[in-house]
């Protein structure tokens, strides 16, 4: 059997990341000749239907009051005990932050190793045999083929490396509920508060990100990138040197310590292009450079480039735009 | 109250990264040595926190002994004590490094809040800290942007897609930390001066090997076409303008 660990929204939908986890454990299991289970937590909602057209035989259920808040940990010593009851040949799951934390507790708990952020799994020939995966690395800049050998392969999965695909449908889900052992004497965090953040658009979804380091030279140089950004309907981003510099908000930040973004249209302002910046932006559909240095990475890689100064360059487009709009 | 961070050394890449002859590593002949963006943001706070509360703010590595400049280089930050494990391999797995951490905390004093990076900044395995709280049998926290402690407990702000949690933990806890946490300080001469003096405890690491193997490192295929220069200066505005509104993005 594949384990797949998933997730659901805020409205007990399927996520899209989990969708891809499970396309990617049917095609192992198909490879592997074996089922494929599925793992959550809580109640199963609308979840069997679901399954069923994915090629899931079994849905698993963690269920345990400790369990309520989904805090990482503790569904990691969770999914310890049913992997080790279940023995599964892998388990994956996503690689977003509260997934891949779960992997990780309950990987060490079985002592075996995790391959974080992969885009492929290739199964040993022989049964026993090492794997082989190809992870990301250095934020995707770089990829990594490791070796993977243990008795259980664990794996998260990035997201976009799969197409979600709908299979025949199974006969149906057997829906069974597993209650592990938690000790509630033992210390664990627990979630006491949750925000959830003002909606709008973020850096994270702008079709347009208009984006800003050291060429920009200090925080009011900012205010023309505001400006064309709402002429575009983008959002405003920057380099690392522009948050060291607190010239802008490390919200804003771009890149492997900041965020990752994939608009329509990356405009580049005064913005060199080192590798970390440049994880956080190569998936733009295509990109803008505003640069004075006509060698400068950002430049040779983008779709479009002007050469020249950001102070000269983006008044004189905002104008430009102004002019045409009759405005 | 007593702070460790866990810290990396990674090599500082500039805008593109050379591999080793055998692709197994990156070359890192020309090139300097750094730790990564989350883990200088968990030495700052670690250094506020001890300052705050007449507590200590430890540093930790596990690597060879080169890495030696960046447990000084959290020294001169204001880190006061040091500790480096001895690597079994070049670039351990985080199996490895959780087992070297783990393996050295009996050595070390009784620390109240053990600090990571979210994800080291070249292997990016976004597991070491939940490993060694797995092993601890400690409360852990991931995505933290902020730390608040006060007696016998610490209150964790993790950052999630769709908003922000608090959650709270009794300690001795551990959190992996993001970069944003706070605004990590530029080290004085006197700091870099006194760390330059100060002892670095070294201890043997553990002959455990993980299973997960690097077998080469491959750089992403990248499929871009030429560069399509608009103009210089302010004379490009028209086709850039042209641009925008092909992309349909104004009228
Ligand atoms: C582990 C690690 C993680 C990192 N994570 C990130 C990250 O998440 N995000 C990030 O951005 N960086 C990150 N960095 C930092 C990164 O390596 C670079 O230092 C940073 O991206 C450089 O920012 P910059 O392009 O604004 O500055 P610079 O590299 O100094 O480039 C400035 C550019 O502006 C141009 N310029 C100067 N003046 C003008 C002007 N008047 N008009 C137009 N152009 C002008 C110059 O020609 C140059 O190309 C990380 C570094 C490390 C080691
Ligand atoms: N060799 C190491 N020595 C000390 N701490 C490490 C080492 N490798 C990783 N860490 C810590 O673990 C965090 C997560 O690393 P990783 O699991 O490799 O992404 C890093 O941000 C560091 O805080």
């Amino acid at each position: 059997m594949v384990l797949a660990m998933i997730e659901r929204d805020g409205e007990g939908v399927l996520t899209a990341a989990s969708a891809e986890v499970l396309a990617a454990a049917r095609d192992l299991a198909d490879s592997l000749g074996g089922s494929v289970g599925a793992v959550a937590v809580g109640d199963p909602g609308d979840l069997p239907d679901d399954l069923v057209k994915r090629g899931v035989s079994t849905l698993h259920l963690l269920r345990h009051e400790l369990l309520a808040d989904s805090e990482a940990a503790t569904v990691g010593e969770a999914l310890a005990q049913l992997v080790a009851a279940e023995r599964p040949v892998a388990v994956l799951a996503a690689a977003g932050d509260a997934s891949t934390e779960a992997m990780a507790g309950a990987a060490a708990r079985l002592g075996v190793p995790l391959a974080t952020a992969c885009t492929a799994i290739r199964p040993g020939i022989r049964p026993g045999q090492p794997w082989e995966v190809t992870r990301e690395r250095a934020g995707g800049i770089l990829l990594e083929d490791a070796e993977l050998d243990a008795p259980i392969r664990f794996c998260t999965l990035g997201t976009g490396t799969r197409t979600p695909t709908e299979t025949a449908a199974a006969a149906d889900v057997t829906v069974r509920a597993f209650v592990p052992e938690l000790d509630a004497t033992v210390p664990r965090a627990r979630l006491i508060e949750r925000r959830a953040r003002a909606s709008g658009m973020t850096l994270a979804t702008a079709p347009v990100v208009v984006s800003g380091g050291r060429g920009v030279g200090s925080a009011e140089g900012y205010a023309v990138l505001e400006e064309l950004a709402g002429l575009v309907g983008g959002a405003v981003g920057c380099s690392r040197v522009a948050t060291n510099n607190g010239w802008r908000p490390h919200a804003d930040q771009v890149g492997l310590t900041g965020t990752r973004v994939s608009p329509d249209l990356y405009i580049a302002c005064g913005i060199s292009g080192a590798t970390q910046h440049w994880v956080g932006c190569m998936n733009a559909r295509s990109i803008l450079a505003v640069n004075t240095d006509p060698e400068a990475p950002m430049v040779s890689r983008a779709t479009w480039a002007v050469i020249g100064d950001v102070h000269e360059v983006l008044p004189a487009v905002v104008e430009e735009l102004r002019r045409r709009s009759g405005g | 109250m007593d702070v460790l961070v866990c810290i990396k050394r990674v090599p500082a890449v500039g805008a593109s990264i050379q591999l080793s002859a055998d692709a197994t590593a990156v070359d890192t002949r020309h090139l300097g040595f750094t730790i990564g963006p989350h883990e200088e943001c968990a030495v700052e706070e670690a250094v506020r926190i001890a300052d705050r509360t007449g507590g200590s703010a430890g540093v930790l590595t596990v690597g060879p002994p080169e890495a030696d400049e960046q447990l000084r280089y959290a020294m001169s930050m204001g880190a006061d004590h040091a500790v480096r494990v001895e690597a079994p391999v070049a670039d351990p797995d985080p199996e490895v490094t959780a087992a070297a951490v783990v393996g050295a905390l009996p050595d070390l004093r009784p620390y109240d809040l053990v600090l990571f990076g979210e994800a080291s900044a070249d292997a990016g395995h976004a597991q070491v800290g939940f490993r060694v709280a797995a092993a601890l049998g400690r409360p852990v926290v991931g995505g933290v942007k902020g730390i608040e402690v006060d007696e016998g407990r610490v209150r964790l702000e993790r950052h999630v897609p769709d908003g922000v949690e608090v959650h709270e933990a009794p300690l001795p806890a551990v959190a992996a930390v993001l970069e944003g946490l706070n605004l990590p300080r530029y080290p004085t001469i006197k700091g870099r001066l006194r760390a330059k003096k100060a002892p670095v405890r070294v201890l043997d690491g553990p002959a455990v090997t993980g299973g997960l193997r690097t077998l080469r490192l491959r750089h992403r295929p990248e499929a871009r076409a030429e560069t399509v220069v608009l103009g210089r200066g302010a004379a490009a505005a028209p086709a850039v303008a042209d641009v925008l509104a092909e992309l349909g993005m104004v009228r």
